[in-house]
C-alpha cells in the first residue's frame, strides 16, 4: 500500500458498438492492495470496461497501464500475463472435470499431465493455506455448490499469479452466507496485497467491503469516491441521475378471501427425485405472500406447478374451485383464463422469446385472446397498438414494439412481462425474482407495481432469492427449504437473521 | 458483436455466397481446360434464353419449391425434416391412387384431389418420424433420413406388385386417364400462330407452388398455429410457460411440412411424368434443404432460390449436352451453391457484419 503507482489505472478508454458508445473516456486508477468497487445499473458500460481490460475487446481510444507501465491487452492471454486474473458472473468451468484439472486447465505445462497435476496439486495446497481457501481438489464440479465453485475460479486466477482480480457480480448466485464468506476471503487477500476490483450493482456489498468505489452511469465514469465518505443514498443517486426509494413504502394489508390453497403438494422430476414434499400454503386477496429461500430448494416447481406446466399430486383450490394438476400443457392456458397470471423466474428462457419482437412477446401467452383475433387470422397490428400502450404505461424504453426482446436492458425486458401479466388484471399473480438483473430505477417501479396491484385486492405469490426484497414486500413469509415450507412468519415480526436461519433449514420456533 | 441490418442480410449474404460459388466453379472450369464465360453463357442461354428453358427452370423450380417450403416450415419450428425425399416419393403413390381409381370430369378437379391426396399421404410419411421425436425423443433428422430408403423401398414394392399393370414389364403404373392430364405452360400461353414452352414440362402445378409460398407465408406470420410454431421453435421452455404444447407443435408442423413435400408429386407425376415411376423424385427433397437455407426459411426467399436451382439444374444440362464439361462437373457447381449458400454462410457474414460497423463507426468519428 506504500506503492504510490496504481495497480491499474485507465485512462481516457472509449468503446463504441455501432451507434452506441458503452464508455466513454474513462479513467480511473485503482491503488495496489485495495478493493475498488464500480458499482452501476445494467447496461451502464462495467462489464464493457473490463472486458477491455481482459482483452476481450479493443479500446477504440484510451491507454491501460499495469503498476505504472503501460500495457497493451491484445487478448486475454495478454491480460494473465500481466497479472489480471477475472471472475465472471458465470463460471467457465467444466462440470465433468476436478476442481484440480479445472485450475490446471489451460495452463499445463510439457507433455505429462500428470506432472502438471502433481505440482499443481502443490501449488493449490500453499495457496489454499496461504488465503484460507481451503478446497479438495479431486471434487468434481458438478458435485460442490456453487460458492465453491466461485472458489476455483479465484484459485485459477491465482494459480496464473493474478495480482489483480476482477470479480464481476461475484454474489448473484450465492446465498447470504456464502457471500460473507466470499467477502472475508477478499479481505484476505487484499491483506496479501492483492488488488481487487469488484463489479456489483447491489449498494450493500459496496459499502460492506470496499475501499474506494466509482460509479458508472451510461458509458460515463460519474464519480469515484472513498466507500467510507458516502452513503449508499448518494450512491444511488449517482447511479440513476435522480433521487431513489430505496425502501418500498406501502400501507398496511387489508386482507380479504383465500384465493389460493395448496394442500399436500407433491413434485417428482423425471429422475424420480422428490421436489416438493407436501406444501400447504393459502394466500388471501390483497396480500403479498413471500417464498424466502436459497435457490434450488423448490420454489421453481412450484411456480411451474401454479403456472400449470408441471405436473404435480395434491390440491390446489383456487377461488374455491379445484385445479387440474395433470400437467396437460392446456393447463398454463386455462391458468390464464382463470386469472392466474404469471411473471417467471427466467424471463429470458421462460418469459419472453428473445429473438421476438416486443409485440410478439406481447402477445406470449394470451396469443389466443379474442382481442388478438381477426377471423381465421392473428391480428399483428392488434397486438402492436395494445403493446404500444402497454410500453407506455409502464415507460418500457426504448418503447418501440418494433424491437427484438433481446435489444431491451434488463430492466424493460421485465417491464415488457410485467406489463403483459399484470395489465390483464389478474386475480392471482404468481411473480418469480422480480427484479433479477434489473437496474435500481426500474426495481423500484417493479415494486410500486406489485405494491400496487395488492392494494387493489389481488393475491401474490412472490418467490425471490434476494431475501431483503422479499422482507420489502411480503405481508406474510414462507421459507422453502428442501421442498418444503419450514415456516411461516408475518413480515414485520421476523428479520434476515431468522429468515437465514430457517433458509438453511432451522426452525427454532417450531423445533 | 455487431449485427447486418436485415437488407443484407436478406439480400447480400446470399448474393455474395453465390457470387463465390461461380467463381470456384469458373476456376474448376479453367481447370479443366474449358471456357467459364462460354460456359456461363451457354447456362444463362439454355435455361433463361428461351421460352423453352423457362419451361424447364420453372419445372424443376415448381419442385424445389414444395420442397424448399417443406424444410423452411419444419426450420420454423427447429426441425430439421430430411426427409423430403421420402414424404414427395409418397406424395407420388397419393398423385397415382388418386388419378387412377376415380374417374375424373375435369382436370382441375383432379387436380384439387391430387394435391390433397399428395398432401395426405405426404403428412402421413412425415407424421411418424413427428411422432417419435415427441413422444420417444428419436432424433428427426435421423429418422427422417431412414424413412426416405424406406419411402424408396416401399415404393419399388408397390410398383413391382399392386401397382403394376397386368402384363406390363416396367416398374410403373399404367398412364394416367386422360382427364386428369394438367394443362402445360404450352397449352396455357401459346397461341395458334406463335408457340410457346413447346414441349417444356413447366406446367399449371408452378402457381399451385406459388400459392403454396403464400400460404405458408400466412401460415407463419399471421396465424395463431404459425406463432406457436415459431415460438416452439425459439424456446421449447418458454413455449411450455405459455400452454404451447411441444408434442402438438411437433406433429402438426412436421405433417405440414410433409404435406407440402408430397405435394411436389403433382408437378413431377401429375404433371410430367403422367404416371408413377421409379425415384421420380431424384433429389428434388434434398435440393428443398438448399433451397430453405439459401431462402433463410422465409417463403418469398425460397421462391427465389428455388427458381435459381431451377435455373442450375436446367443450366448444367444444357452444358452437358454442349460443351465438353463432363455430368458431373456440373453437379459439383450445384454442390459448390449449396456449399457456399448453405454451410459456409458465416464465412460471408462475418467479415460483412465487420465492415458494416466500420462503416457505421466511420462517419461518427469523422465529424
Amino acid at each position: 500500500m506504500t506503492n504510490s503507482a496504481p495497480a491499474i489505472e485507465l485512462a481516457g478508454i472509449s468503446k463504441a458498438f455501432g451507434t452506441v458508445q458503452a464508455n466513454k473516456d474513462i479513467s480511473i486508477r485503482v491503488m495496489p492492495g485495495t478493493i475498488h468497487g464500480i458499482i452501476g445499473e445494467n447496461g451502464a458500460g462495467k462489464s464493457t470496461l473490463m472486458s477491455i481490460l481482459y482483452g476481450f475487446y479493443k479500446a477504440d481510444a484510451g491507454d491501460i497501464f499495469i503498476a505504472g507501465k503501460k500495457t497493451l491487452i491484445p487478448d486475454s492471454q495478454s491480460a494473465i500475463k500481466a497479472g489480471i486474473g477475472m471472475v465472471f458472473q458465470h463460471f467457465k468451468l467444466v462440470e465433468n472435470f476436478s476442481v484440480l484439472e479445472n485450475v490446471v486447465l489451460g495452463a499445463e505445462e510439457g507433455f505429462s499431465l500428470g506432472k502438471s497435476l502433481a505440482k499443481a496439486r502443490r501449488e493449490l495446497k500453499a495457496l489454499a493455506d496461504e488465503y484460507g481457501l481451503t478446497i479438495e481438489p479431486d471434487a468434481l464440479i458438478e458435485d460442490i455448490g456453487v460458492g465453491m465453485q466461485q472458489r476455483v475460479e479465484i484459485l485459477k486466477a491465482l494459480y496464473r499469479r493474478a495480482e489483480i482480480l476482477i470479480l464481476d457480480e461475484p454474489t448473484g448466485v450465492l446465498t447470504p452466507a456464502e457471500a460473507d464468506q466470499l467477502f472475508r476471503i477478499l479481505d484476505r487477500l487484499k491483506a496479501e496485497g492483492k488488488t481487487i476490483i469488484l463489479i456489483t450493482h447491489k449498494l450493500r456489498e459496496i459499502m460492506d467491503v470496499t475501499d474506494t468505489v466509482s460509479v458508472m452511469r451510461r458509458g460515463e465514469m460519474t464519480a469515484t469516491v472513498k466507500t467510507a465518505d458516502t452513503s449508499p443514498g448518494e450512491l444511488a443517486e449517482l447511479m440513476v441521475g435522480r433521487k431513489v426509494l430505496l425502501r418500498v413504502e406501502k400501507k398496511s394489508a387489508s386482507v380479504g378471501n383465500k384465493i389460493l390453497e395448496i394442500q399436500d403438494l407433491h413434485v417428482k422430476d423425471e429422475d424420480g427425485v422428490h421436489r416438493l414434499k407436501g406444501i400447504n400454503l393459502d394466500i388471501r386477496a390483497g396480500e403479498i405472500v413471500g417464498i424466502a429461500g436459497v435457490a434450488g430448494n423448490g420454489q421453481s416447481e412450484l411456480l411451474e406447478v401454479l403456472g400449470g406446466y408441471k405436473k404435480a399430486t395434491g390440491n390446489i383450490r383456487y377461488k374455491s374451485q379445484q385445479i387440474d394438476l395433470t400437467g396437460a400443457v392446456a393447463n398454463a392456458q386455462s391458468r390464464r383464463t382463470l386469472g392466474i397470471a404469471h411473471v417467471p423466474e427466467d424471463r429470458q428462457s421462460e418469459g419472453l422469446i428473445m429473438n421476438f419482437m416486443a409485440w410478439e412477446n406481447t402477445a406470449f401467452g394470451y396469443h389466443l385472446d379474442d382481442a388478438y383475433q381477426n377471423g381465421m387470422l392473428i391480428s399483428n397490428s392488434a397486438i402492436r397498438t395494445d403493446t404500444q400502450a402497454k410500453m407506455g404505461r409502464f415507460d418500457v424504453r426504448p418503447p418501440d414494439p418494433r424491437l427484438d426482446a433481446s435489444s431491451f436492458s434488463g430492466g424493460n425486458q421485465q417491464k415488457i412481462v410485467l406489463a403483459r401479466e399484470i395489465e390483464r388484471n389478474p386475480d392471482l399473480l404468481l411473480i418469480g425474482q422480480p427484479t433479477r438483473g434489473v437496474d435500481i430505477g426500474a426495481i423500484e417501479f417493479i415494486h410500486q407495481q406489485i405494491v400496487a396491484l395488492r392494494d387493489e385486492g389481488k393475491a401474490i405469490l412472490l418467490v425471490s432469492v434476494e431475501l431483503e426484497e422479499i422482507l420489502a414486500l411480503s405481508d406474510r413469509i414462507a421459507v422453502m427449504f428442501d421442498g418444503q415450507i419450514i415456516g411461516e412468519r408475518i413480515a414485520g415480526e421476523t428479520d434476515e437473521n431468522e429468515l437465514g436461519l430457517m433458509m438453511a433449514g432451522i426452525n427454532e420456533d417450531d423445533a | 458483436m455487431s449485427e447486418l441490418p436485415k437488407w443484407a442480410e436478406i439480400v447480400l449474404v446470399p448474393l455474395i455466397s453465390l457470387l463465390l460459388a461461380a467463381l470456384l466453379s469458373a476456376l474448376i472450369i479453367l481447370a479443366i481446360g474449358e471456357n467459364p464465360v462460354e460456359a456461363l453463357q451457354i447456362m444463362i442461354t439454355g435455361a433463361l434464353g428461351s421460352t423453352y428453358g423457362w419451361g424447364y427452370t420453372l419445372y424443376y423450380a415448381t419442385n424445389f419449391m414444395f420442397t424448399g417450403l417443406a424444410v423452411a416450415v419444419a426450420f420454423h419450428a427447429r426441425l430439421f425434416n430430411i426427409g423430403g425425399e421420402g414424404q414427395a416419393t409418397l406424395g407420388g403413390l397419393g398423385v397415382a391412387l388418386v388419378c387412377i381409381h376415380i374417374p375424373w370430369p375435369h382436370w382441375s378437379l383432379a387436380l384439387l384431389a391430387a394435391v390433397g391426396g399428395a398432401a395426405f399421404f405426404g403428412a402421413a410419411w412425415a407424421a411418424i418420424p413427428a411422432y417419435l421425436q415427441a413422444k420417444r425423443g428419436s432424433h428427426i433428422v435421423i429418422t427422417t433420413i431412414m424413412f426416405n430408403f424406406i419411402a424408396a423401398a416401399v415404393l419399388n414394392y408397390l410398383l413391382i406388385g399392386a401397382l403394376k399393370p397386368k402384363g406390363s414389364m416396367e416398374p410403373a403404373t399404367a398412364k394416367f386417364p386422360e382427364p386428369t392430364h394438367l394443362p402445360s405452360f404450352q397449352d396455357m400461353f401459346s397461341t395458334t400462330e406463335t408457340i410457346l414452352f413447346r414441349g417444356a414440362p413447366a406446367n399449371v402445378s408452378f402457381f399451385v407452388a406459388v400459392l403454396a409460398c403464400v400460404a405458408v407465408w400466412i401460415l407463419i406470420w399471421h396465424t395463431r398455429l404459425g406463432y406457436e410454431i415459431r415460438a416452439f421453435g425459439q424456446s421449447e421452455t418458454a413455449a411450455k410457460y405459455a400452454g404451447i404444447s411441444p408434442t402438438k407443435i411437433i406433429m402438426i408442423t412436421m405433417m405440414i411440412s410433409g404435406g407440402l413435400a408430397g405435394m411436389m408429386a403433382v408437378n413431377n407425376v401429375m404433371g410430367e411424368a403422367e404416371r408413377l415411376i421409379l425415384g421420380s423424385v431424384e433429389g428434388a427433397g434434398f435440393i428443398g434443404i438448399a433451397v430453405a437455407l439459401m431462402g433463410r426459411s422465409h417463403p418469398f426467399g425460397v421462391f427465389v432460390a428455388a427458381i435459381l436451382f431451377g435455373f442450375l439444374y436446367q443450366g448444367g444440362a444444357e452444358l452437358a449436352l454442349w460443351t465438353g464439361i463432363p455430368r458431373e462437373l456440373i453437379v459439383v457447381i450445384q454442390a459448390l451453391v449449396i456449399l457456399f449458400t448453405g454451410a459456409l454462410d458465416n464465412m460471408v457474414r462475418m467479415p460483412l457484419a465487420k465492415l458494416f460497423a466500420a462503416l457505421k463507426r466511420s462517419p461518427r468519428a469523422e465529424a
